[in-house]
């Protein structure tokens, strides 16, 4: 279980975040949606340990999370390889303290997780966009993490690949995956890939709706039931359309 | 319409490759016209004597002296000596530098504590170092060695600490996000991503040192590239002193070159086309 509790994160004087609570633990995929400049990059960074909270604090299952964690791995907004590594050494940089054997096998297992073992020895610049990311999501992966934070994976892909990465996503998660924190601004894909999802409002970031989705999954984007909840959704984010929607009608 | 596009187009398509050929042939001959007229003006000023020849001799005779100290195995221990305090001075110069631009690279703190002194001795002109050297070392192998070294540090040290200290934050934090820390941090991350500097800094440090040998191998010496050239000039042969300016050359474009080469293997990673 993640326990988040009075979580502030404070830059000098300008409040960033909080004070922000929330637990989850059922939900394999809980996504964070909200502006950008809201602060939901903030709460990746806290969960991440990239930074410190400035009160509040963070645990997962019963421990206090103080700074980077091998429970808990991130792939960010862009794939961020090291360019003079090949694919593989990418990725066995996340599990470089596991003894050689065990390292090796969990390279292997990550990149035939996103179907990568055939570029294992090509080196980052030869690599599409797409490749690059499923890399970055390899490296996250090999080292069975319990938390696996995303931070707008998707954003920099060209729409067919982002669908594609997105089924491929849920895939990879399936039932005994990682629960997965997803930072997104991108509604419909907040709504095809969450069990769960937090609007926050800010900053300083705060919680404005928290709302459940228990559509089955695959879910279809032109569903009754997904329409509804994107309304919901963009009502919350751009509060100023609800009156001229009204108007029009 | 498309037909007739493809009709008119085709002519001037079919003979590409003997344009391309002609291209690449003048790509290669139009840098070399410039120096070809500087030696062929150069040769006629001497050849129809407009010019003293004991000022400005011709380009045959100073190839001529170059071939002849070359032949009779006068220049090989010279060139040799000379290229031993170059390796020897440059070895020395950047492997200091790597440590501490490492050092002043990755700690703010120790870059505050040193980078500023290293500033303002840089600042002190190479020569104003000589007497002191000499002093210090005497007039021997020690003095110019440790002057080419002290040469060679800088350009090693202000890139290589650059290079570290601009890391990518980006790539710094993938490093955190798995507990890399310290020399794992360094040797995993930092460094590799500084190599580029680094080789720039090792590239300019090696050009220098080659200017600082001839000021070494003139400040009384009795062997060297450096000391054949100052004997040139002493005995009024200004061939000479021309052809040892081109062994310089020579020396300097072909480590160089060797440095450049060990770059573009290290280096095959970069995303970069890098040419020449």
């Amino acid at each position: 279980m993640i326990d988040i509790q009075r979580l502030v994160k404070k830059f000098d004087d300008f409040t960033a975040l909080g004070p922000l609570g929330f637990t989850f633990d059922q939900e394999r995929i809980l996504t964070v949606i909200g502006p950008s400049g809201c602060g939901k990059s903030t709460l990746l960074r806290l969960l991440s340990g990239l930074e410190a909270p400035t009160q509040g604090r963070i645990r997962l299952d019963g421990e206090t999370i103080s700074g980077p964690n091998p429970l808990i791995s991130v792939a960010f907004q862009e794939p961020r390889l090291m360019p003079w590594l090949t694919v593989a050494q990418n990725v066995e940089l996340a599990v470089w303290d596991r003894p050689d054997a065990e390292r090796k096998e969990a390279v292997q297992a990550a990149l035939v997780k996103v179907s990568l073992t055939q570029f294992a020895d090509a080196l980052p610049k030869q690599l599409s966009g797409g490749m690059a990311q499923r890399v970055g999501l390899a490296r996250a992966l090999v080292g069975s993490p319990r938390l696996l934070l995303l931070d707008e994976p998707f954003s920099a892909l060209d729409p067919l690949t982002r669908v594609r990465m997105q089924d491929h996503l849920l895939e990879i998660v399936g039932d005994d995956g990682p629960n997965v924190l997803l930072i997104t601004h991108d509604i419909d894909e907040a709504i095809v890939l969450s069990d769960r999802i937090i609007v926050l409002d800010g900053p300083p970031a705060q919680i404005r709706r928290d709302l459940v989705v228990d559509l089955p999954k695959p879910r279809k984007r032109s569903s009754r039931e997904f329409q509804e909840i994107k309304e919901l959704l963009l009502a919350d984010l751009l509060p100023e359309r609800i009156g001229a929607l009204e108007e029009a009608a | 319409m498309s037909e007739l596009i493809l009709k008119l187009v085709r002519p001037l398509a079919a003979p590409a490759w003997p344009y391309a050929l002609a291209h690449r042939a003048a790509a290669i001959v139009r840098p070399l016209i410039f120096p070809a007229l500087i030696l062929a003006v150069w040769q006629g000023l001497g050849s129809f004597s407009l010019i003293d020849p004991v000022l400005l001799p011709t380009p045959t005779k100073v190839l001529g002296a170059l071939y002849e100290m070359v032949i009779s195995g006068y220049l090989n221990p010279h060139l040799a000596i000379s290229f031993q305090r170059v390796l020897l001075g440059f070895a020395a110069g950047s492997a200091v530098a790597i440590v501490i631009g490492a050092l002043t690279g990755y700690s703010t703190w120790w870059r505050s504590i040193i980078d500023p002194t290293i500033h303002a001795i840089r600042t002190i002109p190479g020569l104003a170092w000589i007497p002191m050297f000499i002093l210090w070392l005497g007039i021997d192998e020690g003095s110019k060695v440790v002057l080419i070294a002290k040469a060679s540090f800088f350009p090693t040290y202000l890139n290589f600490m650059s290079g570290i200290a601009r890391a990518d934050r980006k790539l710094i934090e993938v490093g955190q996000v798995y507990r890399l820390r310290g020399v794992r941090l360094i040797t995993k991350v930092l460094l590799p991503h500084s190599l580029p500097f680094l080789f720039v800094g090792l590239r300019q440090s090696m050009g220098v040192a080659w200017l600082v040998v001839v000021a070494a191998e003139l400040m009384g010496a009795s062997s060297g590239i450096g000391y054949v050239l100052l004997d040139g000039e002493m005995t009024g042969r200004a061939q000479i002193v021309m052809a040892c300016m081109i062994v310089f050359a020579l020396c300097g474009k072909t480590t160089d070159l060797i440095i450049a080469r060990i770059a573009q293997r290290v280096l095959s990673w970069q995303d970069t086309v890098e040419k020449e």
